[in-house]
């Protein structure tokens, strides 16, 4: 994202292009994650061996990422909301802390994927496992760009580098973070949630 | 170019809260419902109805796509209709019916 | 806000010079990126023309030993891949970057340096897919790679499928880099007035092409990730023992696939309808229709896809399904046909070059969609599948098609860009050679197909009596080889010229990029244009009279030659080259990590570090080089 709007170009929408391409590019990351969600539903019950999904998943494990990804969103919105008040204090804490949250999440990723490896999902190992790790590094890899610009923007906000004026850049921030967290609602709903019948019983 | 500030009102820091609480509550829902054992039947519609509310919520108010020009909502809309679209084709090709 | 740009030394600062060399590594304008783009496919387009004379020649006789089998199918692999996505793609895409922002009457596109990253990505990522060539083979499964043959242990043992898949991944970025560039300026950076309809139709064409340039490009991303995953890293995707399945891919691919065959037809149907009205001086005919018809075709080629699979045992309902979605298909197609002839019907016919093209486009695209109609029905293509039949539909549409077109869209517009005229007979002659060659070529392998020869076989016996048409369409390879040297022969001949100065409008076109000088000075226009209608450029030409005869406007002084105007543009910069050539690298370095485990990896972590380096460099470097903060 460039750091400033050039000099005053009127668009025909009246939009900025910058944020049109936003949209557009979250339009076409549908695309990439229902691939990938694709390829999991069409291999789901399908793997040859162990270990399976109700074997590994922790319901309860991963509520609380979710909620944690969820709250993310949460701190994001205030972030966008005080830096188009101009509030440079309240910005910087949101960021840090919609930065720290994102930080748990992953956290909880690598945790949560250190113990199915050692209970024997491996990337290599069946089609679950394939799938699985494929689906959610992606989405994992997605949070860390995230971070990485949102941390970015916490920085510059220090340098008093990041004005009000320039709150167009923490908006399409907060629209790329928005978006991994519904990738993530649908992927909490579609991958795990509809495993836990077979996990309880 | 200068961003279009909006004249319409954004929801404000509580209403931003509110939403979060509400969402928390969703999923939380969502987490009991698999718990619920004369909800199986219905658990897949169910779940699919709950988190379609959360997604719908995040995207219309946290990504201000209920206030914004209709042309965001087309261009995100293009990208998830045609997601939802191949997913279910590619599902139903390989009779993988949920 | 601006980084210290002035406390660093001065080779790392944002280069402010054009100078040579230098000023196309640092270029940000479109009409430069075009021109890049429109050379650099060229020489693709030749190394593929190249892969298809070796091709035919081992097929002219029977039982021919030119090429070994592994050779032959590295041939007719890369040939695919080569034209499709390093031919005809980045040729579309030049005319959407010298093309597009002057219909629109913008300065440039909306994002410039993400475009120059488009195109460096293109060229470094060329590269990498023809690596193979010199590193042990290249790719050789067929371009749409079907697995389970692509995986590591049903392979030649080389790299080639590394390459290929790596490789097109990265190509993947660029095109969706452009798709979205080109959808953004499109939406946003038209000239006042001038609404959604009353753009040309090129620009229309270039919407709807990006936009599924950015909705298809990210399935086959998936696909590629996978394959890539199952090659390098071991995991099972399509592993049989594991129970993966072989149509995962082809479903993958596949709906990446068909909304790829429109991507590579729909900017040459655009330009047949910028060519057609020009030369036949009407307007052109159902100017809703094509467009409405364009945007059924984008909508409906995602509904299409699995008419490549009707012999993979789908059953009979899902057959059925995209038989009849396939059916439907054609109709836009065929609605587009007629309003082409309609446009010339009545119309004061010019044969210029131009024209010969489009004219040659409508023609031979009749011909390769009417074989595709016959594939639209599951029981006629159980017999055409994998047959020469295939190959005949597929040539049909992309070379006497998209192409054609491309031709047609070179010879009209080369005047504008370099303010010279190609030879006319040269042209003439290359058009009535390439017809010829293409048509004997191409015309044959209908019935050798509906005869039973097989695709991706490197020979056959005499015994079954094919000897004879595959020499013809030898015979019409090269007719087509030395078409094409007479092309390049008269590119040669003309960019020795002089540059002319009268060349602003020389075929009296109808669309605003001929109301600028030729070549466009680098703002594109002095003052942007207000628009008033369709063919806006033309209304200030021609009036009609009271007797409704089409009379000349009297035009005022031309300001072609007036003194530079001091309108500022997107400064130039050197990180788009550093971020494309980076991604390459590091798609390189894995694509050999499996045999040269530590140089791989040196090549590809390098590769990332020059990645985020220069995409981190961009972000920090202000859009518009006078903005200090």
């Amino acid at each position: 994202m460039a750091t400033h709007e050039t000099t005053g170009h009127t668009t025909t929408t009246g939009l900025d292009n910058r944020k049109v391409m936003m949209w557009a590019f979250i339009g076409s990351d549908c695309l990439f994650f229902a691939s990938l969600v694709s390829t999991y539903l069409l291999y789901r019950g399908k793997s040859v061996v162990g270990p399976y999904p109700y074997e590994v998943f922790n319901i309860p494990y991963t509520s609380v990422s979710a909620f944690v990804l969820l709250m993310s969103s949460l701190t994001m919105v205030l972030a966008l909301s005080a830096i188009q008040r101009g509030d440079h204090t309240r910005l910087r804490i949101w960021l840090l802390a919609t930065s720290i949250l994102g930080c748990v999440f992953l956290g909880g990723q690598y945790f949560e994927f250190t113990v199915f490896v050692h209970e024997g999902v491996t990337m290599q190992g069946n089609l679950f496992g394939s799938s699985f790790f494929t689906l959610t590094g992606f989405h994992g890899l997605h949070v860390t760009f995230g971070v990485v610009i949102l941390m970015s923007f916490f920085v510059m906000s220090l340098r008093g580098r990041l004005s009000q004026e320039q709150s167009l850049n923490i908006e399409l921030a907060g629209l790329y973070w928005h978006f991994v967290d519904i990738v993530w609602i649908v992927i909490f709903t579609v991958i795990y949630l509809i495993e836990a019948p077979n996990v309880i019983h | 170019m200068t961003t279009e500030h909006h004249d319409i009102e954004h929801p404000s820091s509580l209403k931003y809260v509110v939403i979060a609480i509400i969402l928390s509550i969703v999923t939380a829902l969502e987490v009991a419902v698999v718990y619920i054992e004369a909800l199986s039947p219905v658990l897949l519609p169910l779940l699919g109805i709950l988190s379609v509310g959360k997604f719908i919520v995040v995207v219309g108010y946290y990504m201000h796509l209920k206030f914004d020009n209709k042309l965001f909502t087309l261009l995100f809309a293009t990208g998830l209709i045609l997601a939802v679209y191949i997913l279910t084709a590619l599902m139903v090709l390989f009779r993988v019916f949920i | 806000m601006a980084a210290n740009i002035g406390s660093l030394p001065k080779f790392l600062q944002r280069p402010t010079t054009y100078s040579g060399i230098w000023g196309w590594i640092v270029t940000v304008d479109h009409k430069k990126i075009g021109v890049m783009y429109a050379f650099t496919a060229i020489f693709f387009f030749l190394v593929g023309g190249l892969e298809a004379v070796v091709i035919r020649t081992q097929l002219a006789f029977a039982s021919n030993e030119l090429v070994s089998p592994d050779i032959y199918n590295q041939l007719f692999t890369m040939h695919a891949l080569t034209m499709i996505f390093l031919a005809i793609m980045p040729l579309a895409v030049s005319f959407f970057n010298l093309i597009v922002p002057l219909q629109i009457g913008a300065r440039d596109v909306a994002f410039p340096r993400l475009n120059a990253l488009s195109y460096w990505i293109y060229l470094s990522g060329g590269l990498v897919l023809n690596a193979g060539w010199i590193l042990g083979g290249a790719a050789d499964s067929g371009w749409f790679a079907y697995a389970p043959l692509t995986l590591d242990q049903f392979g030649s043992g080389s790299h080639g499928m590394d390459f290929y898949s790596l490789g097109l991944l990265v190509l993947g970025i660029s095109s969706v880099a452009g798709g979205l560039n080109f959808l953004v300026t499109i939406i946003n950076m038209r000239a006042p007035g001038m609404t959604l309809m009353r753009m040309p139709v090129f620009t229309w064409m270039a919407l709807i092409t990006s936009i599924l340039l950015v909705t298809a490009m990210p399935v086959i991303t998936i696909a590629l990730i996978e394959l890539s995953l199952d090659r390098i890293l071991g995991t099972q995707f399509f592993a049989p023992g594991a129970g993966g399945d072989p149509l995962l891919w082809q479903h993958l691919f596949w709906v990446f696939g068909h909304p790829e065959v429109y991507i590579l037809i729909l900017p040459a149907m655009g330009i047949v309808s910028e060519v057609l009205p020009t030369f036949s001086k009407k307007p052109l005919f159902g100017y809703p229709f094509i467009i409405f018809s364009g945007i059924f075709i984008g909508f409906m080629g995602w509904a299409v896809w699995s008419h490549h699979m009707f012999t993979v045992g789908m059953g009979p309902v899902a057959n059925a399904t995209f038989a009849i979605t396939t059916m439907l298909i054609a109709v836009p197609t065929g609605v587009k046909i007629f309003n082409w002839i309609g446009t010339m019907w009545g119309g004061s016919i010019d044969f210029k070059t131009p024209m010969l093209f489009s004219i040659g486009f409508i023609f031979l695209f009749i011909i390769g969609g009417l074989s595709g109609v016959s594939h639209a029905s599951p029981p006629t293509d159980y017999q055409q599948q994998d047959t020469y039949y295939v190959v005949a539909h597929i040539h049909y549409v992309l070379f006497g098609g998209a192409i054609f077109g491309i031709f047609s869209g070179i010879y009209y517009w080369w005047p504008k860009f370099s303010g010279t005229l190609l030879n006319e007979n040269l042209g003439v002659v290359h058009f009535i050679l390439m017809f010829i060659g293409m048509n004997l070529s191409f015309g044959p392998m209908h019935w050798l197909g509906m005869d039973g020869m097989p695709r991706r076989i490197y020979t056959y016996g005499a015994e079954y009596g094919w000897e004879f048409w595959n020499t013809v369409s030898t015979v019409g390879s090269y007719i087509i080889a030395i078409s094409t040297l007479v092309f390049i022969a008269n590119v040669i001949i003309t960019m020795r010229q002089e540059r002319r100065t009268d060349l602003a409008d020389p075929w009296d076109g109808r669309t605003l990029e001929w109301s600028i000088p030729s070549p466009p000075p680098e703002y594109n226009f002095k003052e942007i244009p207000i628009v008033n209608g369709l063919d806006s450029f033309w209304d200030t030409k021609y009036t009609t009279d009271e007797d409704g005869n089409m009379t000349p406007i009297p035009q005022g002084v031309s300001n072609n030659n007036e003194e530079e105007v001091a309108i500022h543009m997107p400064g130039l910069s050197y990180f788009p080259i550093i971020t494309g050539f980076g991604l390459s690298a590091s798609a390189f370095g894995f694509a050999i990590y499996n045999q040269y485990n530590v140089v791989g990896l040196t090549i590809a972590i390098l590769g990332i570090v020059a990645t985020f380096f220069g995409s981190y460099g961009w972000c920090f470097e202000p859009a518009d080089p006078e903005d200090h903060h």
